[in-house]
């Protein structure tokens, strides 16, 4: 990489999160890799499994801390997914960490039948989603991955905001007797939450309170939200951002309180608009015959635009500027 | 290994083959009164799982929990009603539940799930279970185990490009604590698999990917023991081609495409007991 990849935020959404106090963390990625090294530290019975893809899951020091519990399985994602199903099965806690895009799409049928189908307590981790890859295309986007595995049984989608929110989730999967897909991206990401937070698995987590707008984000896009939101009370908009980390099982008391509360409701993914958090939103909402003006952001049926990851957010409107936007003509009911 | 039950109860040769024909009823029967299922590939794969669960796998009902017991996966899942059919007589579950095969709110549904006892994993779509035993084999290496992994996999099954990614993953992990045992009944649903999509040399492939092969009979029991007793190369998994005929054990489902997911008429059903009579008087006739 001859120049730095450009930045998901705009010089006035810098100031904006500087002014918000928020702290600029490292990649969720890191964060999930420090985070498995330290689980698999304390128990031998956790183990990784690859897909030629350590280097990329940085997943490099836990390799050559612990040889033993990282087992490599080459170019080969549908094998991937069925050692892991396999491992689990046997009693291992067996993280299988491959790039979302290969994971979720090539073996998808390993997931649904040897993970979700057989109820083993596997742990599929997605890294590089969405258009993490930017650039490089379409052939390494995810933008289908919780479209495809909302519609399979006995998974738990877990998107994580930020560091705080990975790391809890890693804890989390670790623990867990079902299976669970996480997925995150490799940019260094802002701090969301106070020290104090809470986090549990199906539950949203309030970032701010408001009854104009609703922002319900997911993942690496809620920071963008939070932004938009401190944006629109500069306009007197009072918006509520909601961190939706898991997008199932979803936290429909959380969903329906937004659209029962808020005059207007935006979802926010780094996903298709098909198939993902925004039409989860929408089925919960109309069938409680909640009518709220709604809209979802997401990365729409087409060919993606090409650019790095910032270009891409920043095209679709996944940014402070673009999400105040469409929040506000939203409200206006432009 | 010998600390097994199994060689207590271990069954002559000729108790096998009287066992192995009391089960090729029990799964026509269960497959005619369903109207459903797998007849070809249940009857020439159920002399091997006989040997299996009679002879080599640590496993027993009440041991079933037990982390370090041996593990089957049966990844040619279509021939469900074959294992059903030893299950049940190996005392996982009671035969007559089988009555309910296919039936609404079974749990005998025409592929293995783990609703059913003595069952691993949920099969059915086909190259899968070889992955999934490749994981079973590395989790007993890591602790040391003496745990033991089979699978089953039909020969045109190894069409799917996924036994071959397992293949190469068991060969560099030196996994000679893992068996893949191929049906090789040299048909599938369209007709002969040489002619669908060819795949043969499969004993050149298979020590090409660095497995240990070895070729025996499916339907004799001296020969499948010998080939599953042990590892057959220490440091290598091995591969236990079993050539058999499907639809083995009745004339007129030898060899026939038809019989792939055929349901047995009335009639056949009645000429196909006949035979399984014969051959059973045949056998204690031999025996006295």
């Amino acid at each position: 990489m001859s120049a730095p990849a450009p930045s998901l935020f705009s010089p006035a959404a810098k100031a904006m999160a500087e002014k918000l106090g928020l702290k600029m963390g490292r990649a969720n990625l890191d964060e999930f890799a420090a985070t498995l090294l330290e689980l698999a530290k304390a128990n031998r019975n956790l183990v990784a499994v690859t897909s030629d893809s350590r280097g990329s899951a940085k997943l490099g020091p836990f390799g050559e801390a612990l040889p033993r519990q990282l087992i490599e399985v080459g170019i080969a994602e549908q094998n991937l997914v069925g050692i892991t199903a396999g491992l689990a099965a046997a009693g291992k806690k067996a993280f299988g960490v491959s790039p979302a895009c290969f994971l979720t799409a090539r073996s998808l049928e390993q997931i649904k039948n040897d993970v979700c189908y057989s109820d083993v307590p596997a742990v599929l981790v997605g890294i590089s989603a969405g258009v993490s890859y930017g650039a490089l295309g379409s052939t390494h986007h995810s933008l289908h991955d919780l479209a495809a595995l909302r519609a399979i049984h006995n998974i738990s989608l877990i998107v994580p905001a930020d560091n705080f929110e990975t790391r809890e989730a890693i804890r989390a999967a670790a623990q867990s007797e079902q299976p669970v897909y996480l997925r995150f991206g490799k940019a260094a990401m802002y701090g969301l939450h106070k020290p104090e937070t809470r986090y549990e698995v199906g539950k949203a987590i309030t970032l701010r309170d408001g009854g104009d707008v609703a922002f319900i984000g997911t993942g690496e896009t809620v920071v963008h939200c939070l932004l938009a939101a401190v944006k629109l009370a500069e306009q007197g908009l009072h918006s509520r951002v909601l961190s939706l980390h898991t997008v199932k099982p979803l936290d429909t008391g959380a969903v329906l309180r937004a659209g029962r509360e808020c005059r207007a409701l935006v979802t926010v993914e780094e996903h298709s608009v098909h198939g993902g958090l925004g039409e989860g939103c929408a089925a919960v909402l109309l069938q409680a015959g909640v009518s709220v003006p709604f809209r979802i952001v997401g990365i729409p049926d087409e060919d993606t635009v090409t650019g790095a990851p910032a270009d891409i957010f920043r095209h679709y409107g996944i940014s402070m500027e673009g999400l105040a936007e469409k929040a506000m003509h939203l409200v206006k009911g432009k | 290994m010998s600390m097994s039950a199994r060689s207590e109860t271990r069954m002559t040769d000729h108790e096998l083959e009287l066992k192995s024909i009391q089960l090729r009823r029990s799964l026509l029967r269960h497959i005619y009164q369903a109207g459903a299922g797998h007849t070809g590939g249940s009857l020439s794969c159920v002399d091997i799982l006989n040997v299996l669960y009679h002879r080599i796998l640590r496993v027993s009902p009440e041991t079933f929990g037990d982390p370090h017991r041996d593990r089957y996966i049966q990844s040619k899942g279509h021939s469900v009603e074959a294992l059903y059919a030893v299950l049940a007589d190996r005392g996982f579950f009671p035969e007559s539940e089988l009555a309910t095969l296919c039936r609404y709110q079974s749990r005998f549904v025409g592929h293995p799930t783990r609703q059913v006892p003595g069952i691993e994993m949920n099969t059915g779509a086909l190259g899968h279970g070889l992955s999934i035993s490749v994981g079973m084999a590395l989790a007993a290496k890591l602790d040391a185990a003496p745990d033991r992994v089979f699978t089953l996999l039909g020969d045109g099954e190894l069409a799917e490009g996924s036994n071959w990614e397992a293949a190469m993953a068991a060969a560099h992990y030196d996994l000679d604590n893992l068996t893949a045992i191929i049906d090789h009944n040299t048909l599938q649903i369209t007709g002969r698999t040489r002619e669908v999509c060819s795949n043969e040399p499969l004993d050149g492939k298979f020590r090409a990917f660095g497995w240990a092969v070895r070729i025996v009979n499916g339907h004799n029991f001296a020969e499948l023991t010998e080939a599953l007793s042990q590892p057959a190369e220490t440091g290598k998994p091995t591969c236990v081609i079993a050539n058999t005929v499907k639809g083995r054990g009745v004339s007129f489902m030898e060899d026939a495409v038809k019989w792939h997911h055929g349901v047995p008429s009335d009639a056949d059903f009645e000429r196909a007991l006949k035979e399984l009579a014969a051959a059973e008087n045949r056998l204690r006739g031999m025996a006295a």
